[in-house]
């Protein structure tokens, strides 16, 4: 077993910890915008995406890097742009105390 | 002797990334707080995408920059989609996620494939299984979502034997890879073989499902981002795939327990198509339907106001109106609460998000526990658009197929009236037991139509 799956198995096991746990307390009330957050997030696969197509090293994986460079990027643009004007929305009432 | 490489000045941004990536998650706590969350999320993405712009492995630039701009292209107007599409826009990320994560996975095999280990294979071969199911089971989720694939679930004998087959089929393609991971041609039939399971999996799977499908496919995007961080020994992918695979890991539970349903029912049950159980007989039922005047007399003699919203609300662009008659009867000194089931919409927290823009503020929105604690206190529930998530039959008829599914409780109120079309079964295609009861009023008609003439009666009326 490679070395470097040990650790990362130890960073996947915390990580999924943190997770559960900071998770566990967002606002149910905010479950919409936690998935679009969490996808926009989750495409920091474009880092990834853009080694192997800047790598250059076959055509194919020019292709491949460049596809997966667009999608990943447009969940990142697109997720933190409707999150934020999901959020934007939640108010309070303007005369909560009276 | 060591001195500070350039990759360990990207450890230290991706370091930096991941504790912001938590931070923001930690901030979506409350609405108050939430805002500083994506601000947190958006500026640890930038530092990891602008460190990695310099990686020094990176040779050429030009199709990167293709590719970003072609992704803001797609991203702006996905991002500016109207709240009533957004969970067909959140199944359209999870497929672009999705296939993200398998096209690196392509990708990193076949520069590596000569030389791969068998370990390495493995995670190969798990990642791409995984990002190209999630890839086209995404797609068939924003199909159905989007109504430009039936709703129903489509089913047909020996089905889940077919699918469980095509998964083995992939399997059994992946064992071969492991042992003869030069074999590049099985590589391609097993992506392929992936990408039919994907479809499989998710077309049966009905309408009234969707909340629960669209979490548990976001928990295999997350995982096979996770997965793909294992292959490229990328901590920073390993970190954010496991936030979203357990946040679409907890939704998925939520779901399914809002709905009193296991995974595997979810998966295989193909829930909604036939009802054999015939509910009693139907001839002495007694239904009482009332007019706007009567419903915007009853609403200003009460103290106290639940509305139930469901899809149907949004569907007929009535939360504008509703707002209107919040704001009325607000004023008239009428508490007027939201009752939101977690199933209320067709993803998790859609409700919330349609009401909120409609301008109803946040602490007026209550969860079901609260609400049928309150409901007994409560003069009037009015429902609108909602129907399945109000059957009180899932406390009493133990034959019906949502028995056991917690429900808002507004039998319970001193008044119920429900705002409806006709009489017909709702997304689960069953038979509500709450438009027979005593102290039900049918206030039958478009809800954007009747919310309207509700308040326009409650304008005529006078008060102060």
């Amino acid at each position: 077993m490679p070395e470097g799956f040990v650790s990362n198995l130890y960073v996947f096991v915390l990580a999924g910890f943190v997770g559960f746990e900071v998770i566990r307390r967002v606002s149910p009330m905010l479950h919409t915008p936690l998935m679009s957050l969490t996808n926009a997030l989750d495409a920091i696969v474009v880092v990834a995406a853009i080694i192997i197509a800047g790598r250059a090293e076959s055509t194919l994986s020019i292709v491949l890097g460049a596809v997966a460079v667009a999608a990943a990027f447009s969940n990142m643009i697109g997720g933190f742009l409707i999150t934020d004007r999901m959020l934007r929305m939640f108010k309070l009432s303007r005369h909560k105390k009276q | 002797m060591t001195t500070l490489q350039p990759t360990h000045l990207m450890d230290f941004a991706y370091i930096a990334a991941i504790a912001l990536f938590v931070l923001a998650l930690k901030w979506l706590s409350s609405p108050s707080s939430a805002r500083r969350g994506v601000l947190a999320g958006e500026i640890g993405a930038a530092l990891a995408v602008g460190t990695t712009l310099f990686n020094p492995e990176l040779v050429q630039y030009k199709w990167i920059v293709v590719a970003l701009l072609v992704g803001t292209m797609i991203g702006i107007p996905l991002g500016m989609v109207h709240m009533t599409a957004v969970p067909q826009r959140t199944a359209m990320s999870h497929a672009f996620g999705a296939l993200a994560a398998a096209t690196i996975g392509i990708a990193e095999y076949y520069v590596r494939f000569p030389h791969l280990t068998k370990f390495g294979m493995t995670e190969i071969a798990l990642e791409v299984i995984i990002g190209s199911l999630s890839f086209t089971g995404s797609l068939i989720a924003a199909g159905k979502l989007q109504e430009v694939l039936p709703q129903r679930p489509i089913t047909y004998r020996g089905q889940n034997f077919v699918s469980l087959s095509v998964l083995g089929a992939a399997l059994v393609l992946a064992l071969i890879l492991i042992i003869h991971p030069e074999y590049s041609l099985l590589f391609i039939a097993m992506v392929i073989v992936s990408l039919i399971f994907g479809i499989l999996l998710v077309t049966p799977i009905g309408g009234a499902d969707m909340p629960t499908v669209i979490s548990l496919l976001n928990s295999y995007v997350g995982l096979s981002a996770a997965l793909l961080g294992f292959v490229l020994n990328s901590k920073v992918l390993v970190v954010a795939g496991a936030l979203d695979g357990s946040s679409g890991f907890i939704l998925s539970v939520i779901m399914c327990k809002a709905m009193n349903r296991s995974f595997t029912n979810v998966m295989f049950g193909a829930f909604g198509q036939l009802q054999p159980v015939a509910s009693g007989p139907k001839q002495d039922r007694i239904v009482r339907s009332a007019t706007p005047e009567d419903a915007a007399g009853i609403l200003r003699a009460s103290n106290s106001v639940m509305v139930v919203p469901g899809y149907g609300m949004a569907v007929a662009q009535a939360q504008h109106r509703v707002r209107e008659l919040f704001d009325l009867l607000t004023k008239k000194g009428v508490d007027v609460k939201f009752a939101i089931h977690p199933v209320a919409g067709r993803m998790p927290g859609h409700m919330n998000v349609l009401l909120a823009e409609a301008g109803i503020p946040y602490d007026k929105l209550v969860e079901m526990e609260t609400a049928n604690s309150d409901m007994p206190q409560t003069d009037v529930a009015l429902i609108i658009g909602a129907n399945d998530v109000t059957n009180p039959a899932a406390k009493t008829e133990q034959g019906s197929p949502i028995y056991g599914m917690p429900i808002i409780e507004v039998d319970k109120a001193r008044t119920t009236m429900v705002i409806k079309r006709s009489l017909s079964p709702g997304f689960a295609g069953i038979d509500n037991t709450l438009y027979y009861m005593p102290r039900t009023l049918m206030l039958f008609g478009d809800a954007k139509a009747f919310v309207g003439d509700i308040v326009q009666a409650l304008s005529d009326g006078g008060g102060h």
